[in-house]
């Protein structure tokens, strides 16, 4: 079957679908009787609800790259590193694949998700005809790839409450820990907040401009 | 278009893309065969042979792996005569040290209470149908929950950060790897395994069985 042809979708046939139990009732149920999720035939907030929590991930990020993740005290001196800080440190001790994890997972997996999720939110916004099934597999990697940022976030943790050896060295987590921790919890939040069935609504010959905020 | 309404019965059959809203007829592959979607590739369905009693079994071992590593020692260092020991649980309160008491409570959910309402959800859930009861009350909102939470349990990221902790500090000092770092690790394998049993669609088929269909009134 072509990927672009029309096919008959739950709100085509004048039924609303649940996305969490895929369950199909009709048109008006508010609730899902099988599961008691809300019922929506595409949700109408969501695209204001992506962007909302795109905005205060992105504001959040920016002080999560600008201070410290971990401060260390050494013989008495205290030195903060930053996300990008704390890879050039490990790049310089040669630990090179440990760096790439840090600067892959805190770094280019949070940039490439605002991106990603602004074009997604933008081209349903626009209905921009771009290959539909590239966009819906952008989401579902954009969903998956986004809770692995979290990981710098446990390593500051399990490092301040091991590197702790009274005068000689201890670790302590620095302020960015907690804007990074928040940008993170709230870039899923915006991904998940997306209604995937908006990427293909433009499929159908009749537009139903209502559907869209 | 006008909307016709729908029995109950015809709409019982139909199962809808949660992804693209493609509309088909459920039919249930064998085991171990998965239902796709013809346009966005979703896995609608895919039904593993003993699926429930494997995931009871595995959400139980979790269960046991978290309920001890939380007690047991997890990590130890040790450099120039001094040494100092830590837990899972100082692990997560090092940030209220530093007046980060609510990333100490995130961190702690993430790896400690998600995991564990996850599994406990999933054996109040389908413990019943195992042996062959009625779910008990709210199976089905528990069975909702368990799901929403899945994003949220960060046990295997959590590994993959104390591996990358561990070379940050392997020139510093020598640490000692505790047993509970062991059921850490050994959760990864559980939680994999365990969710790639989960056929969210058959679970919600067997409610259905056991508590007469869901009707919409
Ligand atoms: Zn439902
Ligand atoms: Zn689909």
């Amino acid at each position: 079957m072509p990927v672009d042809a029309p096919v008959l979708t739950a709100r085509k046939a004048g039924l609303v679908a649940c996305t969490q139990c895929a369950g199909v009732w009709n048109v008006g149920q508010a609730k899902c009787p099988r599961c008691g999720a809300a019922l929506e035939s595409r949700d109408i907030h969501s695209l204001s609800r992506v962007w909302a929590w795109w905005f205060v991930g992105l504001l959040c990020y920016i002080p999560a790259n600008l201070f410290p993740m971990l401060n260390t005290t050494f013989m008495m001196k205290t030195s903060g590193d930053t996300i990008v800080g704390g890879a050039v440190t490990l790049i310089s001790h040669g630990a090179i694949p440990v760096a790439l994890v840090i600067l892959i997972a805190s770094v280019a997996i949070p940039a490439s998700k605002f991106v990603a999720v602004a074009y997604l939110a933008l081209s349903v916004q626009f209905r921009w005809k771009t290959d539909h099934l590239k966009r819906m597999q952008l989401y579902e990697f954009v969903e998956f790839i986004g809770r692995w940022s979290m990981i710098d976030v446990f390593v500051v943790a399990v490092l301040s409450a091991l590197v702790q050896l009274s005068v000689v060295v201890s670790i302590a987590p620095g302020p960015a820990a907690v804007t990074f921790a928040m940008s993170v919890v709230f870039t899923m939040l915006s991904a998940r907040s997306f209604d995937s069935r908006l990427i293909w609504d433009s499929l159908d010959p009749q537009p139903d401009e209502d559907s869209l905020t | 278009m006008a909307t016709t309404l729908t029995s109950d019965k015809d709409l019982e059959d139909l199962i809808a893309c949660p992804s693209c809203d493609a509309l088909y007829h459920a039919a249930a592959p064998g085991h171990g065969e998965r239902a796709v979607c013809a346009r966005c590739h979703h896995v609608l369905i895919a039904p593993i042979e003993g699926a429930v009693l494997r995931i009871v079994a595995l959400a139980l071992t979790i269960l046991i792996l978290l309920g001890t590593a939380v007690f047991v020692p997890f990590l130890k260092i040790e450099a120039q005569g001094l040494s100092h020991s830590t837990s899972i649980v100082d692990a997560a309160l090092s940030f209220s040290q530093a007046h980060m008491i609510g990333l100490s409570i995130v961190v702690l959910a993430l790896i400690v209470f998600i995991p564990l309402a996850r599994a406990m959800l999933l054996i109040y859930v389908l413990a019943p149908l195992m042996f062959h009861r009625l779910p008990l009350t709210g199976a089905r909102m528990a069975f909702r929950w368990s799901e929403e939470l899945r994003p949220w349990s960060m046990a295997e990221i959590f590994v993959l950060g104390v591996g990358v902790a561990l070379v940050k500090v392997a020139d510093l000092a020598r640490v000692e790897l505790g047993a509970a770092f062991w059921m850490f690790a050994a959760l990864v394998i559980v939680t994999v395994l365990q969710d790639g049993f989960l056929c969210r669609w058959s679970v919600w088929k067997a409610l259905d069985a056991r508590t007469g269909k869901a009707t919409s009134e």
